[in-house]
């Protein structure tokens, strides 16, 4: 047990590395999620499992819908924008 | 400032915060062997005194009831806000072809079960708050996962036909008031605001705990009804333009 916490923590900052180097903004948001699940995974292993499931619901629906949600609204807005130039 | 000095600034600080954070880690306790008074008082009474076998909800939604209590009006001011800030301006919404698109039979015919699945686990986790690890909020935000799928598999037509129901705002604004109104039922019965007065029943029964249980479905009916009135008041004018521009 005390090898898989220690391979899982060192996955993890594999993982936060990761999503620190995607540059592309919906790939980090996938990445950003897949940390979120390992995070749940290491809660869940150290004997958390309530913070599991509220890392699980924040991590893996919460925070990339928020993310999302925001991405799609502002290229919408940037769309909007240049179409009402180019009509002008 | 060149490139050179600055990395050497970094490295002079990254250094002092290794020697700082190993200090800080080396006397960190062993894991298991928590140091606190509180947390073994409140994990030894909380199954008696309150008939409640997870306590983390124990303690959510009933010792430290008062901060959940503005948390929960957190989250409903800030869903207030941003209805507020992006409602759509005065115009009538066009039905869009993209609004009707919608994914191939398989994908709907793997997304209903999915979506019953999710619908009676988010329930079930808002309902057995008080036994099991879980609660409002984490059921509350599987309820409202739901719908997105409907989203993803079918067309913006249902899902905003679930999400701008008149009663998804009432749902809403119940959830949050429940709170409080079981917290002001507490005076009925003599005692001070949010105190757990109705009978606690059975320890390990669903209908066990007293008003851990009912704060603990309000919270998920809050959570639910917020995300809902969230993802479709981001969506909302995006798909009504998507018919125009195209």
């Amino acid at each position: 047990m005390t090898i898989f916490r220690m391979l899982l923590l060192s996955l993890i900052g594999l993982a936060a590395l990761g999503v620190v180097r995607t540059r592309d903004l919906v790939s980090q948001v996938l990445a950003l999620t897949f940390y979120g699940m390992l995070l749940a995974v290491m809660f869940f292993a150290f004997q958390a499992p309530d913070v599991a499931l509220s890392q699980i619901v924040i991590g893996a629906v919460a925070l990339p819908l928020m993310i999302m949600l925001v991405l799609a609204r502002m290229r919408h807005r940037e769309r909007t924008l240049a179409e009402q130039k180019d009509g002008r | 400032m060149s490139q050179k000095v600055r990395l050497r600034i970094f490295w002079i600080c990254a250094a002092g915060f290794a020697c700082i954070y190993f200090l800080v880690a080396k006397n960190l306790p062993p894991w298991g062997h928590y140091r606190g008074p509180y947390g073994d008082v409140i994990s030894s009474l909380s199954v008696y005194e309150r008939h409640a076998t997870d306590v983390v909800n124990a303690i959510d939604y009933d010792y430290r009831g008062f901060d959940t209590l503005a948390e929960e009006f957190i989250l409903f001011t800030s869903v207030l806000g941003v209805m507020m800030l992006l409602r759509p301006p005065e115009r009538k919404a066009t039905p869009s072809a993209t609004a009707e698109e919608s994914m191939s039979p398989a994908v709907q015919l793997a997304a209903l079960p999915c979506f019953a699945i999710l619908i009676l686990f988010g329930l079930y986790m808002s309902t057995h708050g008080q036994l099991t690890p879980g609660g409002g909020f984490q059921g509350g935000v599987i309820i409202a996962s739901a719908p997105m799928l409907v989203y993803v598999a079918e067309h913006f037509r249902a899902f905003k036909r679930i999400t701008s129901h008149p009663l998804v705002e009432g749902l809403e604004a119940a959830g949050a008031a429940g709170y409080a109104v079981i917290g002001v039922t507490a005076f009925a019965a003599g005692v001070p605001f949010l105190t757990n007065w109705v009978p606690l029943g059975v320890t390990g029964k669903v209908f066990s705990s007293g008003t851990i249980a009912a704060i603990s479905a309000c919270v998920g009916l809050e959570v639910a009804t917020a995300f809902l009135l969230l993802s479709y008041t981001y969506l909302a004018e995006i798909i009504a333009d998507a018919g125009k521009t195209k």
